[in-house]
């Protein structure tokens, strides 16, 4: 089902696609989904853009029918009907049966997306004018906290560099998570609304300075899955991306001892004892 | 559907009595002349407008920054917003409105002539207002079009200006509102009763109560601000026991009956033009009227549709999924309509009907995204992106800006007494149709694939169809200047129009000389 959205935008347009093999990022489509949520909303929209596009057909297939059949230079005389109470009836209530198995599945992955109940981690992530901000509250790595800002050199922005593959997407430190444990993201701001987004696991939350709100993923894959600040939050707001590194449960295990040790060395000499 | 005797002996009194020259623009209070200068301002706004965008899409024809600097990026997208909206589209419709709507219920004026002339007189300074915050010590205001708090909170005296030119047009739109609203309700001729009125009439009366209704939250929504800023008050400070999100709410209540206003009255021109180039009436004028209506009363019940990232509960969620989802049902109607009205007609494609036609064709693709941004899962992945982007210019570029245009062509020999050319008539229709499916057509693709919105600089894997919309932006653009040719041949000159310009037009608006005089209906007609 995924693959119907990629054909449709590909035939749309073929002739600006040089090079479709071997593409690592999306294109034409949401990027490849590694939860279940997202996988309900690629899955989702395809079935959407399906229907949308048969009930296009046929309203534009009668509309051009009538743009080239029924034109005066072709000798058409107009009809004079202007009301048909079945048809009218029949547009209105077909459609809202259309609707109501739309409905459907979208209830039921909105409710999916609303149960951060029972995380094995819990991570907050604070927004800040602009950078992101984390802390491990819960679970296994509690007490890491760490700031997160881009990592793309100036002069690649400015085009004194050549942009390297993860231009504007990349940090200096990622987030990292174990693959198949349900991390819940507890969200706030230090100054304006931001809003932290990873497309491939389907989660955009806003950021809300002085509240909190929260989000889940369960990653599915072990990767680098990387987002942007999904809110505009001042100047440079475009400069400050997500990385979220999902590995395997030693890796992460790895990764959290070498971040204790380090936090530890850092608190070192403030120690007063 | 009309009759009307036009009375010859009395022609001479339709010439033009009073001050000459500037002051008899400054104090007109004639319902043509006022529509005729809400329709200048709202074009030169539309180029003010269309420069930043041009701004915008230089920025982005590359990745990296090349242009402008982050903070004016921010700038430009902000003022291109509120400019097309604000300046643009709302007075070009109320142009339309203050011209078209006493001929076609056969009234003398509008209800209000003094206060006419005072709701056009607004908006200069408020467009002074709003362009020179360019040029004030921390420039214009880059907190979006929304003007979110807290940023908008942040920003220089650029946004404090901002907020005194909403004021301002928002005062303008109330009174332009309230001069339709009792105009349409109470001096029709005799025998045009509401539901004998022209389409255009209804979409109007109803936008107007949508105007009259939202404009003062909006009002509320920027006064808050501004005391925020200013005088210490916190509504959107959680610090001081406000929420920001109060903020979304306020706007979004303001702001999603705002996109009907500016949606609806194009229903009407199309409405209007469709039925005269089939040769064949509007089909289902009554389910036409109900849905108009519908959509309206359903416009203040989705608002929050635009904040499925802030996080409501689920029910909320839910609620606000389903109102959303139901607009398809009478927007579905009208464009079934449009289609039945043309089903055996006897169509022909002068450019009125072919931008109506064009509208039809393209307003419905942003339907159904509109549609597919409906779904709360989906939203929250397209959300803030350029998907979005995609959406809301196909209805208001595709949609508001087209029926506009098919409009203009359209009355533009009642107005002039001329008509204007078809070639670049058609030539800026084909331009226009290419060019802006080549510039918004990439931008869903961008946007599904993960591209922020307002963002002056973005991941390679988008360079391709960034420079793409690009072109297709220049391209659109300059087509716009083909316009601006047929305006100044269509008042210099031009084919003489009769007073039925077009040979299926009905209404009382084609029953008055070409140009229409400058009194019209000083007795009114009677409509059988």
């Amino acid at each position: 089902m995924g693959r119907t959205g990629h054909i449709a935008g590909l035939s749309l347009f073929l002739a600006a696609a040089p090079t479709l093999a071997q593409e690592p990022h999306a294109r034409y489509n949401l990027q490849a989904p590694v939860t279940t949520i997202a996988a309900q909303i690629d899955d989702m929209h395809t079935f959407m853009l399906i229907i949308c596009l048969v009930i296009f057909i046929g309203v534009f297939g009668v509309m051009f029918w009538s743009v080239i059949r029924h034109r005066k230079s072709r000798g058409a005389v107009a009809a004079n009907f202007h009301e048909h109470t079945g048809v009218e009836i029949a547009w209105t209530v077909i459609p809202i049966l259309i609707l109501l198995g739309m409905a459907w599945p979208a209830t039921k992955t909105v409710i999916a997306m609303k149960d951060t109940s029972n995380p094995d981690i819990t991570i907050k992530a604070t927004g800040y004018q602009w950078k992101w901000g984390y802390d491990y509250l819960q679970g296994e790595g509690e007490g890491i906290r760490f700031l997160s800002a881009l990592s793309t050199p100036r002069e690649q922005i400015e085009g004194a560099a050549p942009k390297g593959d993860a231009y504007l997407l990349e940090v200096d430190n990622p987030v990292v998570v174990p693959v198949g444990k349900k991390i819940r993201v507890v969200l706030t701001a230090n100054d304006v609304i931001h809003s932290w987004w990873v497309p491939a696991f389907g989660v955009k939350q806003d950021a809300i300075p002085g509240f909190i709100r929260d989000a889940w993923f369960l990653a599915e894959k072990e990767g680098v899955y990387r987002g942007n600040c999904a809110e505009l939050c001042g100047r440079d707001h475009g400069f400050m991306p997500i990385e979220v590194h999902v590995v395997s449960e030693a890796r992460y295990a790895a990764w959290v001892a070498e971040q204790k040790s380090k936090m530890a060395v850092a608190q070192a000499p403030a120690d007063p004892g | 559907m009309a009759t009307l005797t036009h009375d010859p002996i009395h022609a001479g009194h339709a010439a033009h009595h009073g001050p000459t020259g500037l002051m008899r623009w400054l104090t007109t209070t004639n319902h043509k002349d006022i529509g005729t200068m809400y329709m200048i301002f709202s074009f030169i706004m539309f180029l003010s407008g269309g420069v930043m965008a041009l701004t915008i899409r230089a920025e982005l024809f590359q990745p990296g920054l090349q242009v402008v600097e982050p903070e004016f990026f921010n700038q430009l997208t902000t003022m291109h917003g509120l400019v097309m909206v604000f300046g643009a589209i709302m007075p070009a419709f109320v142009g339309f409105a203050n011209w078209m709507i006493p001929l076609m219920i056969g009234a003398s004026d509008m209800a209000f002539a003094r206060m006419n002339n005072w709701s056009f007189w607004l908006l200069p300074p408020a467009a002074i207002l709003l362009l020179g915050s360019f040029f004030v010590p921390g420039g214009a205001t880059a907190a979006g079009w929304t003007l979110y708090a807290p940023l908008s909170v942040q920003m220089g005296m650029g946004m404090d200006l901002a907020i005194f030119a909403i004021h301002i047009m928002g005062i303008s739109s109330i009174m332009g509102a309230i001069n339709i609203v009792v105009t349409v309700l109470n001096m029709r001729a005799p025998g045009m009763t509401m539901m004998k009125m022209p389409l255009f009439c209804w979409t109007w009366l109803i936008t107007a109560y949508l105007l009259i209704a939202v404009m003062p939250v909006l009002a509320g929504a920027v006064t808050m601000i501004l005391t925020d800023r200013h005088f210490g008050t916190s509504f959107f400070n959680a610090a001081g026991g406000g929420d920001p999100v109060m903020y979304q709410h306020i706007f979004w209540f303001f702001g999603h009956p705002e996109v009907y206003i500016m949606i609806l009255p194009a229903f009407g021109i199309v409405s209007q033009i469709i039925p005269t180039f089939a040769r064949k009436p509007l089909f289902g004028y009554a389910s036409m009227v109900y849905a108009t209506a519908s959509i309206a009363i359903l416009s203040f019940a989705v608002w929050a549709h635009h904040m499925f990232a802030t996080g409501m509960p689920a029910a909320g969620q839910l609620f606000f999924m389903y109102a959303t989802m139901l607009i398809a049902v009478p927007t579905g109607v009208k464009v079934f309509n449009w289609v039945a009205t043309m089903w055996r007609g006897a169509l022909t494609f002068e450019s009125p009907m072919l931008w109506a036609t064009g509208f039809l064709f393209v307003f419905t693709i942003g339907g159904f995204t509109g549609l597919i941004c409906a779904i709360a899962p989906i939203d929250i992945q397209v959300q803030d992106t350029y998907y979005v982007v995609a959406h809301f210019h196909y209805v208001l570029v595709a949609g508001s800006l087209f029926a506009l245009f098919a409009g203009a062509y359209f009355w533009l020999p009642k107005w002039t007494g001329h008509m204007p050319s078809e070639f670049l008539g058609k030539l800026h229709f084909w331009c226009s149709m290419v060019f802006f499916n080549i510039t918004f057509f990439p931008m869903h693709f961008l946007g599904l694939a993960g591209m922020p919105r307002r963002i002056p600089d973005y991941a390679l894997q988008f360079a391709d169809f960034n420079a793409m919309a690009s072109v297709g932006a220049f391209g659109f653009g300059l087509s716009q200047l083909i316009f601006l040719v047929v305006l100044v041949k269509c008042v210099r000159g031009g084919r003489k129009a009769e007073a039925r310009a077009w040979e299926g037009a009905e209404g009382l608006e084609w029953t008055v000389p070409s140009p229409a005089p400058h009194h019209t209906f000083e007795v009114a007609p009677v409509v059988r």
